[in-house]
């Protein structure tokens, strides 16, 4: 009769069965020992290469390094990369243009036998940038922040005291740009307030520019780097009929000559 | 009693040597003596009549503007205006006038009723236009209505020709008028130009114009400063100081054809303010190449160059007296402020005209040789000019104007009695023209501003 309980007992002893064979058999008695083999010479030793280094390993292109070996049980040895066949054991100087790896070879009787040693070649460090130029000034910028007008009396070219010491100033400043810029000629031009006639002013102009000229030569500003013109009255910087703007108007200025 | 008449005569004195002063005119426009003329207005037949307001126009601002004449009220004139010669009738030999009648006239038809209050012209101008063959023609007569018979009034008859338009109109009138002004010994201004600096280009450039403002076109194209013209007596050559290229420098043109003629500038910060001699070989300038403005002479070209005057001071405007030749008067300020000098052409004999108040410039020769028209700020604050006449000889002078703006650069017209000047009385620098004595004062430019007249054959 197959019932719950007879089929979970005979299910059980099958797994066992099933466990039982999974298990390891027995070791069966281990064989008899081979016949020990007839007696042979020993083999020849293989070469051993017991140095081979590069010295330094990192160099920068243009030096040199130098290459130690040392070979044994080999009788023949060479190295690749150019340098050819060598002694056992001795050095040899390499001038790599780029990273290169050394092969040593060693042939022997017991066989042959290579080992490596690398150079690595790098860039030279770049050049150092020279120092950084510092911010050059035009001649206009140099002209218009260190060289100040000259004013005069009405009817006057003569250089008054304020008119001396700006054009004393100015004396300095000049040879200064005359350093920076050596092939500069500046214009001193001579102007006049609305008054005189302009055919007078134009003369009158004229005088103030010079005489400005004749001042700041004396004080060592080359005389060949000084031209001189007039506008008269026909240039204003202001056009106001009051002694303020007048002036003003009775000065010489200073510009780039072309 | 001695007393009051001692005070009474020299107070009398005094009164009597001003009185001389102030009329003392220079240039003599005197309004009493001047021949008076008719100028009716003239007709033209069928297509000329519209043309005939441009016409009468011309024709009457011309005589007006001359100077010459005291032009009568055209009010007065008679109802009826002879057209040619043959329209006049002899009055009768008897004109006996009954008490209450008014005296017989021939209705503008005898010269009696021209000559005669209140008309009282002595000389009339008449005439007619008419269109021939495409052609506007103008019949005009010029009588001397004084005389007895129209034969003996006729001084001439003249046929005039132009376009048949406004401007053939205008020319036909510029002609007839400018004989009426010769026949009287006059100086025609028709075909006078006026050379004058203008901005209205954005540049100070030369330009030229009709003496009544018409026709102004540019002559120099700088493009820089161009100004102070003069220019040469027989008008072919224009010179002037010009910054295009970099310095003040002196500049001829041909006024012909606008091309540059040669000058040559010698090495100088400035050369400025040419001036022609009158036989037109030489020119005088001002420049700085001793360090100070100095007057120089040189040939028409700029070679052969010498100086004239020696100072170190400023010198500028050399004018040469336009009839001898040998003379000149210049602006210099050896003694201080600006002032007007004369000296011989070669640099001897240096005389100061103006007093040493104030200051003077811009001298400009009469066509007589004898007087000058300057620009002065005698008795106004400094900058303030005003035009004014002085007889070289005697130093008197007179006073055209009188404070109305800026008044400066004088310049002759060829007749000698007109001067074309520059004023910025109307708010900004412009070109005027008046009579000597000060009055027919008239604006010429409007556009942009404008400098420095130079009135010109």
């Amino acid at each position: 009769m197959l019932n719950k309980r007879r089929i979970t007992s005979i299910g059980f002893c099958l797994l066992l069965a099933i466990v039982a064979a999974g298990c390891k058999k027995k070791a069966p008695p281990p064989a008899p020992p081979p016949p020990a083999p007839a007696p042979q010479p020993p083999p020849p030793a293989a070469p051993v290469i017991s140095e081979f280094t590069a010295e330094p390993s990192s160099i920068e292109r243009g030096q040199s390094s130098t290459l130690r070996w040392d070979v044994q049980n080999a009788n023949s040895v060479s190295i690749d990369n150019g340098v050819g066949s060598v002694q056992a054991s001795g050095s040899h100087q390499v001038f790599p243009g780029s990273s290169t790896t050394y092969t040593l070879t060693a042939t022997g009787p017991g066989g042959t036998k290579t080992a490596t040693a690398t150079v690595d070649v790098t860039a030279p460090p770049p050049p150092p940038p020279p120092p950084p130029a510092e911010h050059k000034q035009t001649l206009e910028e140099m002209l218009s922040g260190t060289v100040v007008d000259a004013y005069f009396d009405y009817d006057k070219s003569d250089i008054r005291e304020d008119a001396r010491t700006a054009l004393t100033k100015d004396a300095d400043a000049l040879k200064a740009i005359f350093a920076s810029f050596p092939d500069a000629t500046i214009m001193v031009e001579g102007n006049c307030d609305e008054r005189g006639s302009a055919e007078y002013n134009l003369a009158l102009g004229d005088r103030r520019a010079t005489s400005a000229k004749n001042f700041l030569t004396q004080l060592g500003v080359p005389e060949g780097k000084l031209k001189t013109i007039s506008y008269g009255k026909e240039r204003p910087v202001c056009t106001e009929h009051n002694e303020e703007c007048w002036q003003r108007n009775r000065h010489v200025h200073f510009a780039p000559a072309q | 009693m001695k007393k009051t008449v001692w005070f009474v005569a020299l107070f009398a004195g005094i009164l009597l040597v001003l009185a001389a002063q102030q009329s003392d005119v220079i240039i003599k426009i005197e309004g009493g003596s001047r021949p008076a003329i008719a100028v009716p207005d003239l007709r033209g037949s069928g297509a000329a009549q519209p043309l005939m307001n441009t016409f009468n126009e011309t024709l009457y601002n011309d005589l007006d503007g001359s100077g010459i004449f005291k032009i009568v009220p055209k009010t007065m004139y008679p109802l009826n205006v002879p057209q040619q010669p043959s329209d006049f009738r002899e009055p009768p030999v008897e004109r006996r006038t009954r008490p209450g009648e008014q005296p017989p006239t021939g209705g503008g038809l005898w010269l009696l009723d021209w000559s005669s209050p209140p008309v009282s012209a002595n000389y009339l101008a008449f005439g007619y236009t008419a269109i021939q063959n495409n052609v506007l023609v103008l019949y005009g007569w010029f009588f001397n209505v004084g005389q007895p018979t129209v034969a003996q009034a006729q001084v001439f008859g003249r046929r005039y020709f132009g376009s048949p338009d406004e401007a053939g109109a205008k020319k036909t009138a510029h002609d007839f008028a400018a004989d009426i002004i010769s026949q009287l010994g006059g100086t025609p201004l028709t075909g006078s130009k006026i050379y004058f600096v203008s901005t209205r280009t954005g540049h100070k450039e030369i330009w030229v114009m009709d003496p009544d403002g018409s026709n102004q076109r540019q002559i120099s194209h700088f493009d820089s400063i161009s100004i102070m013209p003069a220019v040469s007596p027989d008008g072919s050559k224009i010179a002037f100081t010009s910054f295009v290229h970099g310095n003040p420098a002196i500049f001829i043109l041909s006024t012909d054809t606008g091309r540059r003629l040669p000058f040559y500038n010698q090495k100088a910060s400035m050369n400025a303010t040419p001036d022609f001699t009158p036989d037109g070989k030489h020119l005088l300038y001002s420049s700085t190449a001793s360090g100070w403005a100095q007057i120089y002479i040189a040939d028409v070209d700029g070679a052969n160059l010498r100086r004239i005057s020696d100072t170190r001071a400023l010198e500028v405007e050399p004018k040469v007296n336009p009839k001898t030749g040998t003379d000149l008067v210049f602006v210099s300020g050896r003694s201080g402020p600006q002032q007007i000098y004369h000296m011989n052409i070669d640099g001897t004999d240096v005389e100061r005209l103006t007093n040493g108040e104030g200051e003077a410039s811009n001298p400009c020769w009469h066509p007589n040789g004898q007087a000058i028209a300057f620009a002065w700020t005698r008795g106004f604050a400094t900058g303030n000019f005003n035009i004014f006449i002085m007889d070289v000889a005697s130093r008197k002078y007179d006073q055209l104007t009188h404070g109305e703006g800026r008044n400066e650069n004088p310049s002759w017209a060829p007749d000698g009695r007109h001067l074309a000047f520059m004023s910025n009385r109307s708010g900004s620098e412009q070109i005027w023209t008046m009579l000597a004595d000060g009055t027919q004062v008239k604006q010429l430019t409007t556009t942009g501003t404008n400098w420095t007249p130079v009135w010109a054959k």
